[in-house]
């Protein structure tokens, strides 16, 4: 065989057996992969696939199909409906199979520009389904550029099922591309953040790994986990006779885990004997279930919920809801409940950006706390993504969701007549919050660059009658949303990354919008500049898969959040503020952001800078959305 | 990106404040050139309306000595702002600036605010 020949025997063979291969020994399902392959290894060393067109194809011998079919039905066996990639040619075969064998559905291909974007889709997603969708990514630099969207997703509890290709056999990669795209052990470079990584060792073993990683990451604390499919078993020729012999998994209905009978009545108890009990919540809306169990408990109690946001918790509108008022209502407190409560320190201590640190305790150094939730299920060493230690009195790692339902019938048992006249006590509280957020908005109502109060209400205007997502974190709108807009359902709001890591916002919002898109909801995303422009091609994705999102450009012509940081050393090196814009602002050129979406295909409208223009130009576009296509905004606005 | 306010009449308007028994007359439109060049609107807003990252303060804000006293002192969230990096007569126009704030619209006759419940 001529070296030329030989070359062309690349992947594929294993299980072919020595009939359809036969310079390659045969190789059983079970057996070990007898790689001949010294033979396959070409005379002159190829450029890299990635380089050179990939090589003349060899079709599989009648009646053979290959690893990456087998592929596709465990992903379907798994119910995955979308899975996002960049294209690239260590999951070439997976894809292909993808798109012809699966017939593009379950999991449909998505294009994503980004392996970054392609992560944070799934955790927008999941968010709106609470199931992963899946992101493949390319061997080595594919995750590499994915890392930080996983690292979000960790430590924000969010499964998303990544999996990425691989080119593990020195025989059968070529030279360059192929074998920079390679490692042993590739998984090592997100295993602190992964609930759970595999690479299995053969095709055979490929379900398996498969199903243990779909389960490891929608149990307990959920989380992103990371399948490694080597590029030979996608391309291995499989004879009929054992594609039926590789198993295909069946996945069964995954419960979440509540809190023992006993644990719960003891809480109850403590809830029903306090005078001033307080719940405070961070991730816990995960679900049509969760609101209105939050809600039950809170009346059944007669308590203040404070929400931090994590997630859309509790009602805004609810007159227990004391999220305003938080600081006279912990300091009030004689037993906080914390539920799915990640950051516990910071929910409950105060700790200014000052050269001290000096924490101070929200609470009277008398008052208890019982945590209750999963979210100490998900620590891991290495990162501070679990937040600043802090002790409950009690810590219970279970579910708050599953294990609500039995602790509002306990406290409702056990409850007591004084619980009604502190609900009267605590729904005056915030009798008059209503109208002082209106004066609040109304400041600065006419200014341009445009306050973020304005652009709250302008959309409002607009969206109150939807179902609507708004998909974004809020707190750099200062919340304007989850303060003047009605929020009652968990689908609302879909709370914060987890991990701070810039580039999350824009990407995650349009997961939940093709999410959203099954299920006639509007899909909103107010996003900085700053956080845009770590991924501007999402909008582009959005356009090519018809996925109808209205996206708003919170203009601030800069990375505020820094512009502030920078301020505060220049002020503490006294040395004047004035030139804290250095390296912080985003102008000088401005960034067109209609323009750059317009280029992508996308309706697009502004810089709108007058607040007059704002209501019209978001009714144009979201004209556009409701056709199901996307329509970014680009609103010039206040800093925060 | 400067606020286009309208606000451009109530800027011209010149307070005077006493201050070490010398006349200054405190500059409203220099005093909002200020408060943007020493970088307070970036976390109080272009009109001091307040914000997640600081406080209102205006209209009305804290008079003048109250309000020097936790510029140049202050030891929490806010950094301070010395004489050296921000001087009593710049401070003295930002304060003028606040002051020449109008009052805030009521809410009720912005009928976008009147139908958030
Ligand atoms: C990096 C953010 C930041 C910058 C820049 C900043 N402030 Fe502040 N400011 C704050 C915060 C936060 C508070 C509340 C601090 C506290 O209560 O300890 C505050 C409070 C104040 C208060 C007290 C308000 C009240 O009603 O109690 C005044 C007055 C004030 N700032 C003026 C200024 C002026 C004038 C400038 C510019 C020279 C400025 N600030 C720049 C963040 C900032
Ligand atoms: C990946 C990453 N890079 C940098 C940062 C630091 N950072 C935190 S907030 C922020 C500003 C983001 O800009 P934008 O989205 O426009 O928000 P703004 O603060 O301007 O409102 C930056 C750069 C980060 N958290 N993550
Ligand atoms: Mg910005």
């Amino acid at each position: 065989m001529s070296g030329a020949d030989q070359s062309k025997i690349k992947r594929r063979q294993f299980l072919a057996g020595a009939a359809a291969a036969p310079a390659v020994a045969a190789v059983a399902l079970n057996g070990s992969p007898a790689r001949a392959q010294a033979a396959s290894v070409p005379a002159v060393p190829n450029a890299a696939g990635e380089v050179n067109p990939p090589g003349e194809a060899t079709p599989l011998p009648e009646g053979y199909t290959c690893g990456s079919d087998h592929m596709v039905d465990v992903l379907k066996a798994l119910d995955i409906e979308y899975i996002a990639s960049n294209p690239a040619s260590t999951f070439r075969s997976l894809q292909e199979s993808i798109i012809n064998y699966g017939g593009n559905s379950k999991p449909e291909f998505l294009t994503a520009l980004h392996e970054d974007s392609a992560v944070h889709y799934g955790i927008g997603y999941a968010r709106i389904t609470g199931k992963p969708m899946a992101a493949l990514v390319h061997g080595v630099v594919g995750l590499q550029h994915a890392t930080m969207a996983i690292y979000n997703a960790f430590a924000d509890q969010t499964p998303v099922y990544v999996i990425a290709g691989n080119s593990i056999s020195e025989w059968t990669r070529r030279p360059g591309a192929e074998s920079a795209h390679a490692s042993i052990d590739q998984a090592q470079m997100v295993r602190d953040f992964v609930k759970w990584d595999e690479q299995p060792p053969s095709l055979r073993d490929f379900s398996n790994a498969a199903a243990r990683c779909y389960q490891a990451a929608v149990t307990g604390s959920p989380g992103p986990t990371l399948l490694v499919a080597d590029a030979d078993h996608q391309e291995e020729a499989v004879h009929p006779e054992h594609m039926e012999q590789l198993h295909v998994p069946r996945m069964g209905r995954i419960t979440k885990v509540g809190a023992d009978s006993g644990v719960v009545q003891e809480i109850a108890d403590m809830l029903c004997n306090a005078e001033n009990p307080v719940i405070v919540v961070d991730r816990f809306g995960t679900s049509m279930e969760s609101v209105p169990l939050l809600v039950e408990l809170a009346e059944a109690l007669q308590a203040p919920v404070i929400d931090t946001r994590g997630r859309m918790n509790f009602p805004n509108k609810h007159p227990l809801n004391h999220t305003e008022i938080a600081g006279p209502t912990l300091r009030a407190a004689d037993l906080v409940l914390a539920l799915e409560a990640r950051d516990l320190f910071g929910m409950v201590n105060n700790l200014a950006d000052t050269v001290e640190r000096n924490a101070v305790s929200r609470l009277r150094p008398q008052t208890r706390v019982v945590r209750l939730g999963t979210t100490t299920l998900s620590q891991r060493s290495n990162y501070g993504a679990s937040q600043r230690y802090a002790a409950a009195d009690i810590e219970i790692s279970a579910s708050a969701e599953a294990t609500l339902p039995y602790l509002t019938e306990a406290v409702k048992r056990g409850a007591k007549a004084s619980f009604r006249t502190r609900g009267e006590r605590l729904r005056m509280a915030t009798s008059g919050l209503a109208e002082a957020t209106r004066v609040e908005a109304a400041r600065a109502w006419e200014a341009s660059p445009i306050s973020t109060a304005r652009l709250a209400a302008e959309l409002w205007d607009q969206i109150k009658n939807d179902e609507y997502t708004i998909a974004t974190e809020c707190q750099f709108q200062s919340y304007w949303p989850n303060r003047l807009w009605t929020m009652n359902h968990y689908y609302n709001y879909l709370g914060t990354s987890g991990g701070f890591g810039v580039g999350y916002n824009a990407p995650s919002a349009v997961g939940a919008a093709l999410a959203n898109r099954a299920l006639g909801r509007l899909t909103i995303g107010i996003v900085g500049d700053g956080d845009y422009m770590m991924q501007p091609g999402v909008i582009w994705t959005a356009a090519h898969h018809q996925i109808p999102i209205l996206m708003i450009i919170h203009n601030n012509r800069g990375y505020h959040q820094e512009t502030m940081h920078i301020q505060r050393m220049a002020a503490r090196h006294n040395r004047g503020i004035d030139r804290a814009h250095i390296g912080t602002a985003i102008n000088e050129p401005n960034i067109d952001y209609a323009a750059v979406a317009k280029g992508m295909g996308v309706f697009a409208e502004g810089p709108v800078s007058n607040p007059v223009d704002l209501g019209p130009a978001l009714r144009r576009a979201l004209d556009v959305v409701r056709r199901g296509e996307p329509a970014l905004v680009d609103v010039v606005t206040q800093p925060r | 990106m400067r606020s286009i306010r309208l606000l451009a009449g109530a800027a011209a308007i010149l307070v005077p404040i006493l201050i070490a028994g010398s006349a200054f007359a405190a500059d409203a439109a220099a005093g909002e050139e200020a408060f943007v060049r020493f970088g307070c609107y970036t976390c109080h807003g272009y009109e001091g309306q307040g914000a997640g990252t600081g406080p209102k303060l205006a209209p009305e804000p804290l008079a003048f000595d109250a309000f020097s006293t936790f510029v140049r002192q202050t030891s929490g969230d806010m950094p301070p702002f010395t004489p050296a990096t921000l001087s009593d007569e710049e401070l003295q126009n930002i304060h003028a600036y606040l002051e020449s704030i109008p009052a805030t619209p009521d809410p009720a006759s912005i009928p976008l605010l009147q139908q958030l419940q």
